[in-house]
């Protein structure tokens, strides 16, 4: 070792070269590559997976909930439209009452179902009368023990207008009309015990057998009817005094005239007394329906919310622990050049990556429930790609917000205070 | 890479241009009430291709020194230029550019990042350079050939003896060919043997052409190197390199500013 004896220079460096020599020497400035920037901000996750792995599972079950539950609504929803799509909105039902003084006595003339049908848009028009009798299972059975069953009388395009289901025998046609025979509604069959019209089962409706030809799958546009024992008209008024008068009709309109219909109706039904006519339209409860499952969507989404935000803490806390333990990383990052912002650029990704995983998992646990829901619930699996975009956006956000204090406490930190060990 | 090629005239004749580190009456307080004064107006010249000791007990200012030597911190007075940058005339993010490009640091505690392989971490010399990973992870795989490791290159540095994670540190100030490598007590958490191997390393890669200064409270490592600085009390009580009168030469030659 030869004392300051002449060493090897690397050659071109500061030896009298006048731009290294200048004090106002331009310096390339320090930078770091997107690819590199990734690489960097996994180190934290990669080298302490348990701590990631918990900071992350917390975001996930915010979002997974507000997946589900936005993916559920979703589903319940689209499920009561494809409902409404199956049985039209275009079903208007007339029927006697309300009025001024909310007459009990109230009724449409007899008249209501033919000049109904007059109206020009209207396509089907059936009715449906009640009659004064009881459904019991046999005639020994007391009188007054008909598990809350009516009888009513209808013609014979009643399903068709209600888009009904048979679920087993047949529906009434012209021929039986006059014919001591009776279909069920679902719930009549299951109160009265019957669950299929297999071997003539007959049940004593008023004072005489009648014979079971259908049992109906339940009518969601006039579900007062699955609870029904339905006969034809021409026995009920001939053999059990019903009246002539229809007590309910059922409208099926034109789909793009259904106000204007319903403006008509009570007139038409009841010229003399139009405000004892009532006119509701049952695709109104099913939308109702849909628009109710909302307030409960909301309040669960704000359930979600605050998991979310805990999860966002919890990467916040994960982040300001992360730096304070690596303090000597951090100094060591910025002899080797990183500029402050390199540093609060690493930290922001970091909790970034976390809460993007968190996020991630969290919308793939969210769709599963969803989709595991709706197949328990025999819906078509719904799974809403805004509420998965929107999760994984939501976990961002999170953690950027929670990347962000964390980030500049790295950055703040001066070089010197990094490398000082404890 | 140590072909001469007539620098050694230079030295011979020293040129204002050839310090890389130029302290001039260099003076860093610290706040408080009243304010501690550490350095007390230090003047040092390092030169291209020194190896150079700054040895001195705990609390003489070493630490105080390498750090505004490695533009780490900045003095409260005098001068600091650094491979021709005046230091007082660099924002923070240039001072990271001038870090990242002309000083290299060796630690006493190493400072490897754990999980990675000695050629990543070498290679992470160069993270904050731009330049690509294939072309880092070349230069680290020469780098760490050069410090003797060339067979560890894939091994995490956890499994890795304390003299070879501070090889690794060293192939890691080493490989951005910075101006000046600056070494913090890099013996101080090794055995003898381990330490001695290193300084014939620093040697070694003096002999190449690398500018090298230590900081050490082991007189025996100092007294190994080509210059030693004492500092005591953060004032350099003696120093067996060039002349003051050098330095004095060298700091009329720079700007005035900040004085």
């Amino acid at each position: 070792m030869s004392g300051t004896a002449p060493a090897p220079a690397v050659p071109g460096r500061l030896t009298g070269d006048g731009a290294a020599a200048s004090p106002t020497a331009r310096l390339a400035p320090s930078a770091l590559n997107i690819g590199d920037l990734l690489r960097v901000a996994s180190i934290g996750l990669r080298s302490r997976r348990l701590r990631a792995s918990l900071s992350a599972l917390g975001i996930a079950i915010g979002i997974a909930a507000m997946v589900a539950v936005l993916g559920i609504s979703e589903s319940s929803k689209a499920n009561l439209l494809q409902a409404l799509d199956r049985l039209g909105t275009n079903l208007l039902v007339v029927e006697a009452g309300g009025g001024f003084i909310g007459n009990q006595d109230a009724a449409l003339p007899t008249t209501a179902e033919t000049m109904l049908r007059r109206i020009g848009p209207v396509d089907e028009v059936s009715s449906v009368t009640s009659v004064d009798a009881t459904v019991l299972r046999t005639d020994l059975a007391p009188s007054d023990q008909t598990g809350g069953i009516t009888v009513k009388a209808a013609d014979t395009e009643l399903l068709d207008t209600l888009v009904g289901e048979m679920a087993d025998g047949e529906w009434l046609d012209q021929a039986r009309s006059g014919l001591p025979v009776v279909v069920l509604g679902s719930v009549t069959a299951e109160r009265l015990g019957i669950t299929d019209v297999g071997d003539g089962v007959q049940v004593w409706l008023g004072a005489q057998w009648f014979t079971v030809i259908g049992i109906m799958e339940p009518l969601e546009l006039a579900p007062d009817l699955d609870t029904s024992a339905v006969i034809g008209r021409d026995i009920a008024i001939a053999e059990l005094g019903a009246a002539e008068a229809p007590g309910t009709v059922y409208l099926r309109t034109d789909p793009d005239e259904v106000d204007d219909v319903q403006a008509v109706i009570a007139p038409t039904a009841n010229p003399e007394n139009p405000d004892q006519v009532e006119v509701t339209r049952p695709s109104d409860a099913i939308e109702a329906r849909a628009a109710a499952s909302n307030a409960f969507t909301a309040l669960f989404l704000g359930l979600g919310a605050v998991a979310l935000l805990v999860g966002g803490v919890g990467i916040a806390n994960v982040m300001v622990i992360s730096v304070l333990e690596r303090r000597s990383e951090i100094g060591l990052r910025r002899a080797l050049g990183a500029t402050r912002r390199h540093v609060s650029v690493q930290f922001l990704s970091e909790a970034l990556l976390l809460s993007a995983a968190g996020g991630v998992a969290g919308v793939l646990l969210g769709a599963a429930v969803t989709a595991a829901y709706d197949a328990a619930r025999g819906w078509e699996i719904v799974v809403p790609v805004v509420g998965l975009a929107g999760g994984v956006a939501a976990a961002l956000v999170i953690g950027a917000v929670a990347g962000l204090y964390p980030a500049a406490r790295a950055a703040r930190l001066a070089p010197t205070d990094a490398l000082r060990t404890v | 890479m140590s072909e001469a090629d007539g620098v050694g005239a230079t030295l011979a004749a020293p040129a204002p241009h050839d310090g890389v580190i130029l302290l001039r009456d260099v003076v860093k307080e610290y706040p408080g009430d009243p304010p501690t004064r550490v350095l007390h107006g230090v003047d040092l010249v390092v030169r291209q291709g020194e190896l150079l000791a700054i040895v001195g007990p705990s609390g003489s200012g070493k630490s105080t020194l390498l750090h505004i030597m490695g533009t780490l911190d900045r003095p409260t007075a005098g001068d600091v230029h650094i491979a021709g940058h005046d230091v007082a005339r660099l924002s923070d993010r240039q001072l990271s550019a001038l870090r990242s490009r002309e000083i290299g640091f060796v630690f006493q505690q190493f400072f490897l990042l754990p999980g990675m392989s000695a050629a990543d971490n070498v290679a992470d010399g160069l993270l904050y350079r731009g330049r690509r990973l294939r072309d880092r992870r070349d230069r680290a795989r020469e780098a760490l050939e050069r410090v003797g490791l060339g067979h560890r290159l894939d091994y995490n540095t956890e499994k890795l003896s304390g003299g070879e994670r501070q090889r690794v540190a060293i192939a890691r100030a080493l490989v951005g060919e910075p101006s000046v490598v600056l070494a913090d007590e890099p013996t101080g958490n090794l055995d003898t043997r381990s330490g001695d191997a290193l300084v014939k390393l620093l040697h070694e890669l003096n002999g190449d052409g690398s500018t090298i200064v230590v900081i050490t409270h082991d007189h025996d490592v100092a007294a190994s190197l080509s210059r030693q600085v004492l500092l005591r009390d953060g004032l350099i009580e003696a120093d067996s390199g060039p002349p003051a009168r050098d330095v004095g030469d060298l700091g009329d030659a720079l700007p005035e500013v900040a004085r």
